[in-house]
C-alpha cells in the first residue's frame, strides 16, 4: 500500500496554522472575553452597563444573579419570564465554567467549586490586576464606578481588557 | 356593487385603517389616558409643564443618588445621558429618535424601574403621560 504522506502533511501544517492563528485572533492573550453575542442578553445587560462577558463568572453565579434582579447591586433589573429564561440560558452556556472556560481559568482560578459570586470586581484575580487604581481614580468623573470598564479599557466591548 | 358604493367602501377601508394606526406612539399615549381616567374620573388629559416638574425635581423619597430623573438622563432631553456606570443613554427627546416609545413593553419597563429609583414608587399613568407629553413636544 501506498501511503501518500504529502496531503497528511500539508493538512497538519494547515491544522497548525489554523491553531495558531484562531488563538491569536480569539483569545487575544490573557485579557479577551467574548462579548455577549445573544441579542436579548446584549439588550437587557447592556443598557445600564458594558454587558459583562458570561466567561467572566460562573455559571452557578449568572443563575444566581437571574434569580433576583429585582434586587440587582440595589437597581430593579427585572425583566420578564421568556426574557429571562433567554438570558439564563445564554449565560450558563458561555460562563467561565461552561462555554467560556477557557478565556477564565486565570480569572476564575482562586475561586472554589462552591463559590457563585456575583460581583466581578471582587474576584481575587480583578482585584490583583486592578490594585494599582488609587482610590481618587475609581472616583474621578471619567470613572465613577468599578463597573465602567470602558473608561480604561477603550475595546472592553470588543472583548479586550488589556493594560490601557 | 355600483361603481359609486365600491368607491365609498374603499374609504370607509382607508378610514378605518388611518384611524387604528395612529402610530405606536399615540397609542401608548391613548393608553396611559385610558388609565389615568379610570383611577381619576375628572382627568382632564396631560400636561407637558407638568411632565417637566417630574423630570427635573430632585425627589428624597427614592436613591440618594438617583435624585431625579437628570441624574442619568442629563438637563437637556435631546442629549444623551449617562448611566451611573458610565453607559451613554439616548436622548429621551421624541424627536430625537424614531425608535423611542413605539415599544410599549420597554416604556412600562423602564417607567418601572425608572420611577422606582427616582420617587421610591411606581408612576402613576397620568404621571407617566405628563412626562411622554413633555417628551414628545421635545
Amino acid at each position: 500500500m501506498k501511503i501518500t504522506f504529502r496531503p497528511v502533511a500539508v493538512g497538519l501544517l494547515l491544522a497548525g496554522a489554523g491553531a495558531l492563528l484562531f488563538n491569536a485572533a480569539s483569545a487575544g492573550g490573557d485579557d479577551y472575553y467574548p462579548p455577549i453575542t445573544d441579542k436579548t442578553t446584549l439588550q437587557e445587560c447592556g443598557s445600564c452597563h458594558l454587558a459583562f462577558p458570561a466567561a467572566m463568572l460562573p455559571a452557578a453565579s449568572w443563575q444566581r444573579m437571574m434569580g433576583d434582579l429585582e434586587n440587582h447591586f440595589g437597581d430593579d433589573a427585572s425583566v420578564d419570564a421568556a426574557t429571562a429564561r433567554q438570558i439564563s440560558g445564554y449565560l450558563a452556556a458561555n460562563a467561565g465554567d461552561t462555554g467560556g472556560a477557557r478565556y477564565s481559568r486565570k480569572l476564575l482560578r482562586d475561586v472554589s467549586r462552591n463559590e457563585a459570586p456575583l460581583r466581578i470586581t471582587e474576584l481575587p484575580k480583578w482585584v490583583r490586576e486592578h490594585r494599582e487604581v488609587s482610590k481618587r481614580e475609581w472616583a474621578s468623573k471619567e470613572v465613577g464606578s468599578k463597573a465602567n470598564c470602558v473608561a480604561c479599557h477603550v475595546d472592553a466591548e470588543k472583548g479586550y481588557f488589556d493594560d490601557d | 356593487m355600483t361603481k359609486a358604493t365600491r368607491a365609498m367602501f374603499a374609504l370607509c377601508i382607508l378610514g378605518l385603517t388611518s384611524a387604528v394606526h395612529a402610530g405606536p406612539r399615540e397609542d401608548l399615549v391613548s393608553r396611559y389616558a385610558a388609565e389615568a381616567r379610570a383611577a381619576d374620573p375628572a382627568f382632564a388629559g396631560f400636561s407637558a409643564a407638568r411632565g417637566e416638574t417630574l423630570h427635573i425635581t430632585r425627589y428624597a423619597s427614592g436613591k440618594a443618588d438617583t435624585p431625579a430623573c437628570t441624574s442619568c438622563h442629563g438637563d437637556d432631553p435631546r442629549v444623551a445621558g449617562r448611566t451611573r456606570s458610565g453607559k451613554a443613554i439616548e436622548p429621551m427627546a421624541a424627536s430625537a429618535s424614531t425608535e423611542r416609545y413605539t415599544d410599549p413593553a420597554k416604556a412600562e419597563k423602564w417607567f418601572k424601574r425608572n420611577c422606582k429609583e427616582v420617587l421610591g414608587r411606581e408612576c402613576t399613568p397620568r404621571e407617566k403621560g405628563d412626562w411622554l407629553a413633555y417628551m414628545m413636544k421635545q
